[in-house]
């Protein structure tokens, strides 16, 4: 994929690129370069000098019952999240998707959730369950339930992948909607001429025409869930109770710059970039396949 | 024709109202956390914090947001508003000028190590900010950047997103066009600016309002870096708000304050909406 017709010159092309290099060197390059570097080091406590200690610090963490135990509740963090942000959303898509009219207003009025950070989505949800003032946790406290997520781990969890999943419907649904809208009606009408019901139809035509889409879905709700729900969590939890909801992210922070341990937060950084690298390469492998079509 | 053609796989009647009944209820369910927030921030503190609250709005309307908005908690959200919009216009306009400019170089030259840089590029896609936290923020106070403009918006303009967008719209577009502006003897640069500018206007306003959104939406980064609350964007700064230890949080001014950190990004969505679906659909995939 090169251009035939270029200009000449080198000087200029390099002044061109030269902002978003030196940007990259300064903040992503090197700070990655000194994660990897840190995280081969344990600093002394008064952070004069540090001591060398190879994959020490890897091998510390993944002996530690608590970074296995973030690790486990990032898995069913990220699956809640996927899970409770795609099936509304394809719901809703498959509904529009049977309306002729009316179905754009739908799609406006659904659309903004998806404007709204994470950190006041989580906020909004905070205030629907806190304890003391949240109107949702006083009419399960009527109807007997004691709702209390900051001492019950469970509910913790719930809130904050409810939280984090509710602003992602609106994107999900975008995608869902646009794929079925572009699934050919013909298709769908020699089904329905041969006495395909509509769920037949659903599970036998559409779903596998929209299992690219929903792959994809996949894919970048999974990072979603990894890397961009720190917000609702420091905002609903803060991590707790006992670091039932210590995500990855989270723990990086919260041991980087609560703890100050600085080995251990660089060595999960490290962690984390090959997680961050693994799902990158899915998702490219993904796109490949899919230009290949 | 279309009404017609689609009519025989449309459910007519009964079901038709039911698809719009299923519709309208995932809607509120959708809406309802919203709805509360601002419910919320029209009735007085004791309205709240004596369960249940009320479910239709109150007076207090003006009340609330002027006190937000004017004293705030720490700092007015006024000035948080402020903020926000700096930061966020900023990593916009930030990211798709060197976009622009390095998406040019890499399809319109060849020039020594371009590869390499093109590589250098698309591994910044892989290192979203959250991983890697602890040494940028020894990077941007090294440059005694904490509390500052700078320090909110650099860090965070150096992602590959766009540039990709761009390198991927440039190629499509004619070679005839670079030709006949060589054949003119125009330098490389009218060309950019008078030719290819133009014709990418749609792609930079898509990519403006999913930025904008991103930036606006940030959390963690000014988190860390914003100490002096004169700094604080809006999205981190409601956090602040609530007291420590066992006060009762000030629940009217905090809904408010998030009804307003919405408004913005909401605007920007929903006015350019068709805009903002397609460069979604497009930069996504």
């Amino acid at each position: 994929m090169d251009k035939r017709v270029t200009f000449k010159g080198w000087l200029l092309p390099l002044c061109l690129i030269a902002p978003q290099v030196f940007i990259s060197a300064v903040f992503f390059f090197y700070p990655a370069g000194k994660a990897i570097w840190q995280s081969l080091f344990i600093p002394d406590p008064f952070g004069l000098s540090s001591q060398y200690v190879g994959l020490g610090n890897f091998e510390f963490l993944l002996s530690d019952p608590f970074y296995r135990q973030s690790f486990i509740t990032t898995a069913i963090f990220s699956t809640l999240v996927t899970l409770a942000s795609m099936v509304p959303a394809l719901f809703l898509a498959v509904l529009a998707d049977r309306l002729i009219k009316g179905a754009g207003v739908y799609r406006t009025l659904l659309i903004w959730p998806y404007a709204i950070a994470p950190a006041i989505a989580g906020l909004l949800w905070l205030f629907m369950f806190n304890t003391r003032v949240g109107v949702v946790a006083w009419y399960l406290g009527k109807l007997g339930y004691d709702w209390n997520h900051v001492l019950n781990g469970g509910e913790a969890m719930g809130l904050v992948v409810v939280a984090s999943a509710w602003g992602r419907i609106s994107y999900n649904f975008l995608f869902f909607f646009a794929a079925l809208q572009a699934v050919p009606k013909s298709v769908i009408e020699a089904a329905a001429i041969d006495g395909a019901r509509f769920w037949r139809r659903f599970f036998t035509i559409v779903l596998p025409l929209l299992s690219p889409v929903a792959f994809f879905l996949l894919v970048v709700n999974i990072v979603y869930a990894f890397f961009e729900t720190f917000g609702v969590i420091h905002t609903i939890t803060a991590g707790g109770p006992q670091q039932s909801t210590t995500i990855l992210v989270y723990k990086v922070f919260s041991d980087g710059f609560v703890g100050q341990d600085l080995g251990s937060s660089a060595a999960q950084s490290v962690i984390l970039l090959v997680l961050v690298g693994l799902l990158t390469v899915i998702q490219f492998k993904y796109i490949e396949k899919k230009v290949h079509y | 024709m279309a009404t017609e053609r689609s009519g025989m796989v449309e459910r007519r009647g009964a079901g038709l109202w039911l698809t719009h009944a299923l519709m309208i209820a995932g809607v509120l369910v959708i809406f309802f956390p919203i709805w509360l927030a601002f419910v919320a921030s029209t009735v007085t503190q004791p309205e709240i914090v004596r369960p249940p609250m009320p479910v239709w709005p109150g007076d207090q309307f003006l009340t609330n947001y002027r006190a937000a908005l004017f004293s705030g908690v720490n700092v007015p959200v006024l000035t948080m508003l402020g903020n926000s919009l700096v930061m966020a216009i900023g990593i916009a306009v930030g990211k798709i000028v060197i976009s622009l400019l390095s998406a040019f170089a890499i399809v319109y030259f060849r020039f020594p190590f371009r590869n390499v840089f093109f590589w250098l590029i698309f591994l910044t896609l892989m290192l979203p900010v959250e991983v890697r936290i602890v040494p940028t923020y020894e990077v941007v106070a090294g440059f005694g950047m904490l509390n500052s403009y700078s320090g909110l918006i650099f860090p965070l303009i150096a992602s590959a997103t766009a540039t990709f967008l761009f390198r991927q719209f440039f190629l499509t577009v004619p070679d005839e066009l670079a030709e006949a502006a060589r054949v003119d003897g125009a330098r490389p640069m009218r060309f950019f600016i008078d030719i290819l500018l133009p014709m990418s206007r749609t792609n930079i306003a898509a990519l403006f309002v999913i930025l904008f959104i991103y930036g606006w939406n940030q959390y963690l980064w000014p988190l860390l870096i914003t100490t002096d609350p004169e700094m604080n964007t809006i999205v981190m700064g409601i956090r602040q708000m609530f007291p420590s230890g066992d006060d009762v949080a000030d629940w009217p001014v905090i809904m408010a304050t998030s009804i307003l950190a919405m408004i913005p990004p909401v605007i920007v969505v929903i006015s350019m909406q068709k805009l903002f679906v397609r460069g979604l659909v497009d930069s996504e995939k």
